[in-house]
Formats: C-alpha cells, sequence, structure tokens
C-alpha cells in the first residue's frame, strides 16, 4: 500500500517537473525542476532496490546540472526578454514542421510502448527474480560493466575525453603571434 | 511497553537526538569561533551575556529572530526563498548516513541492538557526497535570485569553486572506500578496529596520509571556510551570496555551513581516524574499556570536536588566497594527488591481496 502511493507519488512529480521543465518561460525555473525530476526519479530507483543507481544519477546528472546553471546564468542573462517576440518568428512555427514534429513525437510513443511489451525481463519484478540479491549490488554491477560491456564501456569514455578536448580546444582564445 | 516497541522508541529518540545534537552544533560553534578567535587575538571574546559569556548565541538567535526580514525589490520572489532553505535543508540531510557510535542494545535493555546514527544505507558514503553537492544549489540560487552584482559574483564563485573541489574530495573518499572494499560508513568504521603490530591503531589515515590532507583541504574549500571562503570574501564582495538576506532566511546559510563543518568533520573522523575505535592514534588500556562500557560515541564526539578545532584554527591563521591560485591549486595540484594516490591504493591493495 505504502509502496504504491510512494510509486505514484515519485512517478507523478516526475511527470509533473518534467512537463513543467518545457513549459517554463525562465531557465532558471526550467533548470531547477529538471533537478526535481532527477530527485524523483532517483526516489523510483531507490524502490526498485537500486539505492546506488539512484545515488549516481543524483551525482552524475543533478550534479552536471549545475553545469547547465551556470550556462543560463551566463550566458542567458536577459530570460524573459522578448520571448514571445522570438517564439513568434520562430522558423520552426511552420505548419509543415509542427506535424512533423508531432508525427515523430507519435512515432517514438509507439516504439516505446511497443519494446516495453516485448521485454520479458520486465514482467518479473526484481524482487521475484532468481538473482535478486545481486541485481543491486554495487560488486555486481561493476563486474558486468567492466567484464561484459567493457567494449562500450571504453568507447563511451573515449567519447567523452573527444569531446571534452573538443570544448577546450573551441572554447580557447585565439592566442597572438607569440 | 513491549520490547519491540521501546525499541523502535529508542530508534526515533536516537533520529531527534541526531537532529538536536546539530541544530547545536551551529550554535555551540558560532561561541567557539568567537571564543577561540579571541583567544588567538588575545582578547576576551563574548564575554557579556551568561557566565564567560556563554549564552551568546542565545542572544545572537533571538537578535535575528527579531530582525525584519527584507527582500529588494528586483529580487525572485520564489528562488530568494528556496535558497536558504535549501542549504540547511541538504546540510541537515548529509548527516543521515554519518554513523556516532556502535550498535548497542543499552546493557541488554533492548530486544535486537539499535545503530546510534540516523540510518545505514549500503551506499551511504555516496548518498553524503550526492546529499552534499546538492548544498552548492542554495548558495548559487541566493546569488542569482539577490538581483544585485555581489551576491552574484558570490554565488558564481561558490559554483566553480565547489565543482573543482568535489572531484578531489571525491577521489580521496575513493581510495578508503578501496582500502575497506565497502560503500556503507558503517562498515568503513568497523573495519578499523583493532591494531596494527599491537600498538599502532588501525585507522586508514596512517594508509592514506595523502587522502586524509586531500580531504581535509578539499573538506574547507566545499563548506566555504576560510582560507577558501571566496563566495563571501567581505573585502572583495561585502558579503558575496548573502549579502541581501537578512533576519532568519540570513541565519540560515551559516546555520548550514556549521552544520557542513561538523558533517566534514564526522565524515573525516569516521573514514580516516576510526569513528568510535580507539581514543588516541597508538593502543592505550582505556581502549577495550571504551568498547566494554559503549562510551565509543564519546570518542566519536572528542574527535569530531579536535577536528572543528583545526578547522576555526586555521580561519583565524591563514590569510585568504586569491581566486585564480585555488583554481590553479584545485586543478593542477590536489587533483593529480589524489588521482596517484588513488591508482597506488589501488595497486597496493591488488598486490597485498589478489
Amino acid at each position: 500500500m505504502a509502496e504504491t502511493f510512494a510509486f505514484y507519488l515519485f512517478s507523478g512529480l516526475a511527470i509533473l517537473a518534467s512537463a513543467l521543465v518545457i513549459g517554463q518561460r525562465n531557465p532558471m525555473y526550467s533548470v531547477l525542476l529538471l533537478v526535481a525530476s532527477f530527485g524523483a526519479m532517483a526516489g523510483l530507483f531507490i524502490q526498485l532496490d537500486a539505492p546506488f543507481v539512484a545515488v549516481a544519477l543524483m551525482i552524475v546528472y543533478a550534479g552536471a546540472i549545475m553545469v547547465l546553471f551556470l550556462f543560463v546564468v551566463m550566458l542567458l542573462n536577459a530570460p524573459q526578454e522578448d520571448a514571445l517576440q522570438y517564439d513568434r518568428t520562430h522558423p520552426f512555427r511552420h505548419p509543415v514542421l509542427m506535424r512533423f514534429g508531432a508525427l515523430l513525437a507519435a512515432i517514438l510513443v509507439v516504439q516505446l510502448a511497443y519494446a516495453l511489451l516485448r521485454a520479458p525481463d520486465l514482467r518479473v519484478p526484481v524482487a521475484g527474480r532468481a538473482d535478486a540479491s545481486v541485481v543491486g549490488s554495487v560488486a555486481e554491477l561493476g563486474r558486468v560493466l567492466f567484464d561484459r560491456h567493457v567494449f562500450a564501456f571504453e568507447a563511451t569514455s573515449i567519447l567523452i575525453l573527444v569531446a571534452m578536448v573538443g570544448a577546450v580546444v573551441l572554447a580557447r582564445r585565439e592566442s597572438g603571434p607569440q | 511497553m513491549t520490547r519491540m516497541t521501546l525499541t523502535f522508541a529508542i530508534e526515533l529518540l536516537i533520529i531527534f537526538i541526531t537532529f538536536f545534537m546539530l541544530i547545536n552544533a551551529s550554535a555551540v560553534l558560532v561561541l567557539a569561533e568567537r571564543k577561540i578567535m579571541g583567544f588567538m587575538q588575545q582578547r576576551y571574546g563574548p564575554y557579556l551575556v551568561g557566565p564567560h559569556g556563554l549564552l551568546q548565541p542565545l542572544a545572537d538567535i533571538l537578535k535575528l529572530l527579531m530582525k525584519e526580514e527584507l527582500r529588494p525589490k528586483g529580487a525572485d520572489k520564489w528562488l530568494f526563498t528556496l535558497a536558504p532553505i535549501l542549504s540547511v535543508t541538504a546540510a541537515f540531510a548529509a548527516f543521515s548516513t554519518v554513523p556516532w557510535g556502535a550498535e548497542t542494545t543499552l546493557f541488554g535493555l533492548l530486544d535486537r541492538p539499535v545503530k546510534l546514527g540516523v540510518t545505514d544505507v549500503n551506499v551511504g558514503i555516496l548518498v553524503i557526497f550526492a546529499i552534499t553537492s546538492m548544498g552548492v544549489y542554495g548558495i548559487v540560487l541566493a546569488g542569482w535570485s539577490s538581483n544585485s552584482k555581489y551576491s552574484l559574483f558570490g554565488g558564481l564563485r561558490a559554483s566553480a569553486q565547489m565543482i573543482s573541489y568535489e572531484l578531489s574530495y571525491a577521489t580521496s573518499l575513493a581510495a578508503v572506500i578501496v582500502l575497506a572494499g565497502t560503500l556503507s560508513v558503517r562498515e568503513v568504521v568497523d573495519s578499523q578496529a583493532g591494531t596494527w603490530f599491537g600498538f599502532i591503531q588501525h585507522w586508514w589515515i596512517f594508509l592514506q596520509p595523502v587522502g586524509f590532507i586531500v580531504y581535509a583541504i578539499a573538506g574547507v574549500a566545499e563548506t566555504n571556510r576560510a582560507p577558501f571562503d571566496f563566495p563571501e570574501a567581505e573585502q572583495e564582495l561585502v558579503a558575496g551570496y548573502n549579502t541581501e538576506y537578512s533576519s532568519v532566511r540570513f541565519a540560515l546559510f551559516p546555520q548550514a555551513e556549521y552544520i557542513n563543518m561538523a558533517t566534514m568533520s564526522a565524515v573525516a573522523t569516521d573514514l580516516y581516524l576510526g569513528g568510535w575505535h580507539g581514543l588516541l592514534p597508538f593502543y592505550t588500556p582505556i581502549d577495550p574499556l571504551i568498547e566494554q562500557y559503549g562510551l565509543g560515541w564519546l570518542v566519536f564526539l572528542a574527535k569530531v570536536g579536535g577536528f572543528l578545532f583545526f578547522y576555526i584554527w586555521m580561519r583565524w591563521t591563514l590569510p585568504r588566497y586569491r581566486y585564480d591560485q585555488l583554481m590553479h591549486f584545485g586543478w593542477k595540484f590536489l587533483l593529480p594527488l589524489s588521482v596517484i594516490n588513488l591508482l597506488l591504493t589501488a595497486a597496493g591493495v591488488l598486490y597485498f591481496n589478489g
């Protein structure tokens, strides 16, 4: 009973916060609501007996949003200015483009529903599985990550490294003749 | 009352005790800071309220409560109110997985042993880390929502500083996690019971001297204390992120800062200084007596007190850094040092255990 209540509370919060993220005029509020949404999702992960994933979500995503925050403060210092004008004249506000976007969204929803229906693992609750005690353990997660998925792991880290070097190169000021 | 309900009541009581200890920690620390500062500057410090000025925190709190609450006209109404609340909530919540004493049955009174501390999660260290990093939001929001240049600079400095030092902080903690082989704070503490060769305490500080120093320095930067108190550097930014705050809203920021100090010191005690195991760095005949009579929490409090004294001592001894020096120091010295420390620790653990 309490678990069902908590589930609906956290999922409701997550959906509401996520919807408000794109519904906000003020980018500062959007960023904060994104943090709230991640917090609610972390609550869902704790309910699934995966505290490590929940905490990692908070550290990595909610922590990284801090940087997004700084971008908002430093680059978009006039949030309300001409927002309506900007919306009205935006090139994407063409009826054909809008319909195309709606079509893409509909396809995404259908794909997600199809994938969820096809995945057999999702029908059995984690607690009911034979390997329930290992699924949530940090040691097991590490073993799977560095053993079975080591290629994907290394490829991702190289990708992030490249992105980081690229960002530094792009952000660097053009130096003079010296 | 059955023994089961009694145990449950005691567990609730422990949570309340932790909460009130933290609230009082900020009051006591304000007084301690002013008294120690007075001592270091060869004067008395607060002396008028109560014997030797002991009731000064009470007077301070009353004064802050009586003040008028002001909000600048251009400030963001919601975020301006939310910021101090967020700060102090994160500070309290970060202590939730910090244990402060061994398991006890209160001399056989309870049917099962209760753990001294709010809760014991198997990823406790990460929880502390995650919630401490949420504390930055309070300061940055305060700086941004005040709609004042000085506040904004304070907030920006706080965010850059905390993001930079969080890395070294987390990496130095990771080395202890590798040594102890667990993410639960209580298990890390219990892995430090006993002695090496019968006379040196089995504390991780002796295997992690570099990690401990990195942790202590990064901890000072994380809590925005001098010599790293750039977010509120008086000479440069008036009062930094809290310039526009007054009354209770203002009081919450120093409170959050002092609670964060207490959390930092408690985590240092738990992870490096053996928590409630062993009073002095070497074995003394009182150690078994402490374990026997369940007085470990007093030992824990003594160590935390020592660490807090060190914090205050540092504040009134060292001058403030320059901001670019802080960044250079964090990224070019502290971070490489902690990464090397982590790699060496991991190699050592593999060599001796694997």
